[in-house]
């Protein structure tokens, strides 16, 4: 199994998550994913990429450095974005039951092993 | 933005407005321009629909020799612009994209918002007038007629 595919095992693995994307941040591009039926993962790759640079440039400009995790929460759940290295970001969908904390845990580290 | 056809205006509108790109121009597959934003001069935009026309039937001719059907899009990175071609089917013949965006957006948001594009042109496009097929004697009084719809002059 690849180290991409073992990350996102590792954090679909959580309970209430509904899918984890590996994109290339730059692109917007997806990489690799396991999603649940329903979600669109180009789209969601497209829109997170795009979140994530505007976020990671906001942060530059507030003097904060790098984005280390980003949670969008929303009425129907939360977007989770963990930056890694080389141009990469892991993203998870999940639902509002989900225990995000958890799935905050191996994002970071999982995020940190595969690149 | 300018376009020929009305009905284009709205759906080209929100994808310049989502995607943030820079250049957009829509043309036929023999390269008559349909609608275009951000071009200044019209040589520039008689320059870039040949070009796009020509590379799109290269590349459909390669896919056909590669015994593969139609090419989806081709990109092309470059350090501070990329370029994205794109063919696509509608009720009015075949159309070509030709867009041009910067690091300020992803590819991955170009092809997703042209693709809504798209869909969106493919439903609202007018059924009832078939494309006339263009003639030698006509090309360049349509030609004309379309630069200075375009760009108010000729």
């Amino acid at each position: 199994m690849s180290a991409a595919q073992t990350a996102l095992d590792r954090v679909t693995r959580v309970p209430g998550v509904r899918g984890a994307i590996i994109l290339s941040a730059s692109d917007g591009l997806v990489v690799a994913e396991q999603l649940m039926d329903g979600i669109d993962g180009r789209a969601a790759a497209a829109l997170a990429g795009s979140l994530v640079g505007r976020l990671t440039r906001a942060a530059r400009s507030a003097g904060l450095g790098e984005p280390a995790f980003v949670q969008l929460r929303s009425e129907g759940g939360s977007i989770l974005a963990a930056p890694g290295g080389q141009d990469v970001v892991l993203v998870a969908v999940a639902g509002p039951e989900a225990n995000v904390g958890l799935a905050r845990l191996e994002m970071l580290d999982a995020a940190g092993r595969f690149v | 933005m300018r376009a020929l056809e009305p009905w284009v205006i709205d759906p080209l509108q929100t994808f310049l407005d989502e995607s943030s790109a820079r250049l957009t121009l829509l043309m036929t597959s023999s390269g008559q321009v349909v609608a275009q934003h951000g071009f200044s001069r019209s040589l520039d935009v008689m320059t870039a629909a040949a070009l796009g026309a020509g590379i799109v039937a290269s590349t459909d001719e390669l896919a056909r020799l590669m015994g593969a059907t139609r090419f989806g899009a081709l990109v092309h990175h470059g350090v501070r612009q990329s370029c994205m071609l794109s063919a696509f089917g509608t009720p009015r013949g075949r159309w070509i994209g030709l867009v041009v965006f910067g690091p300020e957006t992803s590819v991955g948001i170009v092809q997703l918002f042209f693709d809504q594009m798209v869909e969106q042109l493919v439903t609202i496009a007018p059924r009832e007038q078939a494309p006339a097929p263009v003639l030698a004697e006509n090309f360049e009084g349509e030609l004309n007629a379309s630069l200075k719809a375009l760009f108010g002059r000729q």
